[in-house]
């Protein structure tokens, strides 16, 4: 009844009316955070891919056209892919490379299904850049692969960093050959 | 304040903040300590849920401005991609539609709370102006948001309401053409609406801090309208508002999730699921609701202000001036009007007898004629009587301006309150002619509103126009003639006493309470002290010094029964929350466009109810009817072959039915277009390439879209079922024209479309009757899937979400009963 024990510490109760009251102010406490959580959640997700986005994630490419030696850049979930079809030189400087002094060690073998065929996600895995190389005016670096432009990372040609600064070899997507011409990216 | 009588915090790291920046010191003593009167009743949470509502409407507005694109041709699909490709982009695109409903529901509640319990008078005058003015930057900001979508209301809407600006004289045009960038409602329109609409929402925060500002300064009104006078009169915020407004925000939440989640679209139309076109106006254009009794405002002045009427309302004006707001010298308003009165009338009424009778004797002689041109004009039966009338051609105000200035004025004196209320006491619970008033005018705004959201013909337009007339005669007779007649009531000497007056006949009000749960009391009324209207002042003077005694005291208690029950009433049910502003505008359609319709069929789907699924079977023997039937004519560009996996299909079934079509795609790398099979990423092939080539082959007439057709009609699948179902021959003496058919659901019952379904045209595998009936419901349930893909998730995601709610308000009103044991 008094107003003046209306402050909000509640020193003066009896010792059970207090644990039953804290008992109560955490339960609700407890069901605020985990509505907030999960309040939280949906305005989180929704910034990942949509739906459409995921479904759209595979990309069809013909490789009737390209000849030996050449390369074409096409466009895989918004990323450029490259794909070269390599020299028989390309193919032996690849596979003859040193793993020892490799900084992310593979082997060519691993990195590709068809040896004539090298398709890789064509960005640095420095900090994103699209190396040079496809083209055959680009500077191709110092082991005839790519060359990264923004930091200076340079790529053999099964596509692995050999020097510069980025950490890892260029990616290789899921690639599946659909025919012997054809190949479906992711 | 100065940071020298700052308090120091316990905790280092708090202290080292606050004695840079005293934020925790200014949370400590705005919202802890903060000392707020002790009797606030269920209604004074408004204004913490309309708070939550802010919050709820820019954190979904952002992040559906992640995903929306304002551009003609994108923005309908983009909302559309929202609804079905985002991850939990429908959740948060129906929490932001109907969040916008629940937002001017508390805040209609809010703003009624305060008219009803005087809170915009002094000298809280600026604190309600600013709400004011939030509720003008809601209205805006709600308006435009309606518009992004680009459906067929937003479009019209959008259309019409920028109208309103060309009924300025001279530049009203070019104040059109300057709000569209273009001529006429398009891309720039809703590029500068989007900009506008994302900004406005945090023009609304500078406000409302300036309207929180404003209150922490003058402090909270409360039920009984009397000043705050000792500490005994007040709590601190915390612990005792803080949960009972959280438990009043939960119980808030409810109602709204269950909107949200069970009938999202009931508050908004169904054309707005049609994209926006510019070439048709859809048959009944009506706003949000929120908005309707300011269109029916609008729309109730059909009239040009003749000269006669124009002579009768002037003469009517001065006389209601000279009842109701003379006697007030120190009213700025009643001075300048008493002024303008004095030229008006050439100083006749000084005589009074004499100068009265004759002014009424003209007004009557002016308004009668009046009266008859702008309300009776068109009746043959007066018709020889107007062709006397002379100077019937002169129109001093056309009526679109009429009506425009209606609508804005409607809200203007709305800001005007305080100044024209000037009686001494604030709260309805001492002033029962106020009281009477105010609850009237709750009534009048309800009916306006019922008016706004039905066509403008018939008795709805008189209605209308009696209800505007009440409207603002409320604000501009009735208050200012109570502030002179209305008699002041002896109030409790303070809020302490009145509250202990309360507890002490607990037993006897409770019984009360119990005797009248859900029918507030309103006759209850204390016993009035009657004192002539000069003395008004005075007397409240009187029963505020006088507080002490034993006569005040029992006036107090038998005052606060009403309260009291009125309290227990709002508690006990919620949804009297939706009662004061929500005239729920939902079969206008069905009830305006055709009189004559024969009811929809009711057919029991099983994606009825809260707890409602698609039948599979069902759904997949509904595509099989659309594929073989409807597709020959109808698109469903907004569903993909992959979103069969609803529907029970496996992945390879899937890959099997799009590889049935042939898909152009493109261009190669000879710059061709080419053809390849389809792929469940998809969307369903559309049977013609554009809608030139869709109505050249289909006698003119588009076959729709059937992506939402189920959400984009009134009645929804018992429409479309209706439809599918509803051909008949014509009956006699109807002319049908060649491509045309008689369908008795049909709106004018004549359709471009042949009955579509045969007995036996498409063969199940399943032993389902292959009945048109059977084809109807199943080829209607696909459909209703179709326009709703999200439907299951979120009724399943409702009944959980109210669950949790519920459980969480109980045991914050176990919280806050504890909290407050401690009071009384």
């Amino acid at each position: 009844m008094s107003i003046e024990n209306a402050s909000p510490d509640h020193g003066h109760h009896a010792a059970e009316g207090e644990t039953r009251r804290d008992f109560l102010f955490l339960t609700a406490a407890a069901f605020g955070a985990v509505g907030a959580g999960s309040v939280a959640w949906p305005f989180i997700d929704q910034m990942n891919p949509a739906a459409d986005t995921v479904a759209m994630s595979t990309t069809e490419v013909n490789l009737a056209p390209i000849e030996a030696g050449q390369a074409i850049t096409v466009m895989w979930q918004g990323k450029p892919v490259f794909i070269r079809r390599r020299t028989p030189e390309e193919i032996k400087e690849a596979e003859d490379a040193d793993l020892s002094t490799l900084r992310d060690p593979q082997t060519d073998a691993s990195r590709v299904q068809k040896p004539e065929w090298l398709i890789l996600v064509g960005i640095c895995t420095h900090l994103g850049c699209v190396p040079q190389g496809q083209k055959s005016t680009d500077v191709r670096g110092d082991f005839g692969g790519w060359f990264c432009p923004c930091h200076g990372s340079h790529y053999d040609t099964s596509g692995r960093i050999r020097k510069g600064p980025a950490p890892k070899n260029l990616a290789v997507p899921k690639y599946v050959f659909l025919t012997d011409t054809t190949i479906r990216i992711g | 304040m100065g940071s020298k009588e700052r308090q120091q915090f316990d905790n280092p790291v708090i202290e080292w903040v606050d004695s840079r920046l005293p934020i925790f010191t200014m949370m400590q003593k705005e919202y802890g300590v903060f000392p707020t009167p002790r009797n606030f009743n269920y209604f004074w949470n408004f204004g913490a849920i309309a708070m939550v509502m802010l919050v709820t409407m820019i954190v979904t507005g952002i992040t559906l401005a992640m995903h929306y694109n304002p551009s003609t041709a994108g923005a309908f699909d983009s909302v559309e991609r929202i609804m079905r490709d985002v991850n939990h982009g429908w959740l948060i695109r129906y929490l932001h539609m109907n969040g916008a409903s629940f937002f001017f529901i508390a805040v209609y509640i809010h703003i009624f709370r305060g008219l009803f319990y005087g809170s915009y008078k002094q000298p809280r005058e600026l604190l309600w102006i600013l709400g004011m003015v939030i509720f003008l930057l809601m209205m805006a900001t709600g308006f435009m948001g309606y518009v992004l979508p680009w459906g067929q209301m937003s479009f019209w809407g959008a259309t019409v309401i920028t109208n309103l600006f060309s009924a300025i004289p001279l530049v009203g045009d070019s104040i059109v053409t300057l709000l569209w960038g273009g001529f006429s409602v398009d891309n720039p329109t809703l590029n500068r609406f989007f900009a506008l609409q994302y900004l406005l929402p945090f023009v609304i925060c500078a406000v409302v801090f300036l309207h929180v500002w404003a209150l922490h300064v003058t402090g909270s009104n409360n039920p009984l309208g009397i000043d705050v006078k000792s500490s005994q009169d007040t709590l601190p915020f915390h612990p005792y508002y803080t949960m009972k407004d959280t438990f009043g925000i939960l119980v808030f939440l409810i109602i709204y999730v269950a909107f949200t989640f069970f009938m999202p679209n009931s508050l908004g139309h169904p054309d707005n699921y049609i994209p926006a076109n510019p070439l048709v106006t859809p048959p009944h254009i009506v706003p949000e609701w929120y908005f309707l009794p300011f269109y029916a405002m609008l729309r109730a002045i059909t009239f040009d202000l003749n000269l006669h009427l124009a002579v009768a309302g002037a003469i009517g004006a001065t006389l209601v001036y000279d009842f109701c707001w003379l006697k007030q010298p120190s009213n700025i308003l009643g001075v300048f009007l008493g002024k303008v009165r004095s030229y008006l009338t050439l100083g006749l009424l000084s005589s009074k007898p004499v100068g009265l009778t004759f002014f009424i004797v003209v007004a009557i002689l002016a308004g009668l004629p009046g009266a008859l041109l702008a309300f009776f004009k068109d009746m043959p039966a007066f018709q020889p009587v107007i062709d006397m009338i002379p100077f019937k051609s002169v129109a001093l105000m056309p009526a679109k301006l009429g009506g425009v200035l209606a609508m804005f004025g409607s809200i203007a004196v709305l800001f005007v309150v305080p100044f024209i209320d000037k009686h001494p006491v604030r709260s309805a619970m001492f002033r029962p002619w106020y009281k009477k008033g105010v609850l009237a005018l709750l009534v009048v705004f309800i009916i306006l509103g019922i008016c706004g959201s039905k066509p403008a013909e018939g008795y709805w337009v008189p209605l209308a126009q009696v209800m505007t007339l009440a409207y603002f005669g409320f604000f501009l007779a009735f208050l200012p003639w109570l502030n002179n007649n209305e008699p002041v009531v002896r109030l409790p000497g303070s809020i302490h006493e009145a509250v202990l007056a309360k507890a002490a006949k607990a037993v006897a009000v409770l019984l009360l309470a119990g005797l009248f749960v859900g029918a507030p009391v309103v006759g209850a009324q204390a016993q009035e002290a009657k004192a002539p209207a000069a003395d008004a002042v005075v007397v409240e003077d009187m029963a505020v010094t006088s507080g002490d005694t034993g006569e005040v005291r029992t006036q107090s208690m038998e005052v606060e029964t009403p309260a009291e029950s009125a309290e227990q009433a709002v508690s006990a049910a919620p949804d009297t929350e939706k009662t004061p502003t929500a005239p729920e505008p939902v079969h206008h359609e069905a009830a305006s466009a055709h009189h004559e319709m024969p009811k929809l069929p009711a057919v029991a789907w099983s994606f009825d109810g809260p707890f409602g699924v698609y039948d599979r079977a069902s759904l997949q023997r509904g595509f099989q009817v659309y594929k073989q039937v409807c597709s020959a004519c109808h698109s469903m560009n907004r569903v993909a072959y992959r979103n069969l996996s609803a529907l029970g299909y496996t992945e390879a079934q899937i890959k099997a039915v799009a590889s049935e079509y042939s898909i152009t795609d493109g261009p190669d790398d000879d710059g061709e277009m080419f053809e390849r099979p389809g792929r469940p990423s998809d969307h369903f092939k559309a049977p013609y390439k554009n809608t030139n080539q869709a109505k050249a082959s289909n006698n003119g007439a588009l076959p729709p879209d059937l992506s939402l057709i189920v959400k984009a009609r009134t009645g929804g699948a018992n429409y479309v079922y209706g439809i599918l179902t509803g051909y008949e021959d014509a009956p006699a003496g109807v002319e049908l024209a060649n491509g045309q058919h008689w369908n008795k659901y049909m709106s004018g019952n004549k359709i471009a479309m042949p009955a579509p379904l045969a007995e036996g045209a498409v063969s199940y595998e399943d032993g389902t009757p292959t009945t048109v009936e059977q084809y109807a419901k199943d080829v209607t349930h696909f459909l209703a899937w179709a326009s709703e893909p999200e439907m299951e998730i979120r009724k399943q995601t409702g009944v959980k979400v109210i669950f949790f709610l519920g459980l969480f308000a109980l045991i914050m009103y176990r919280v806050k009963r504890k909290i407050w044991s401690k009071v009384y």
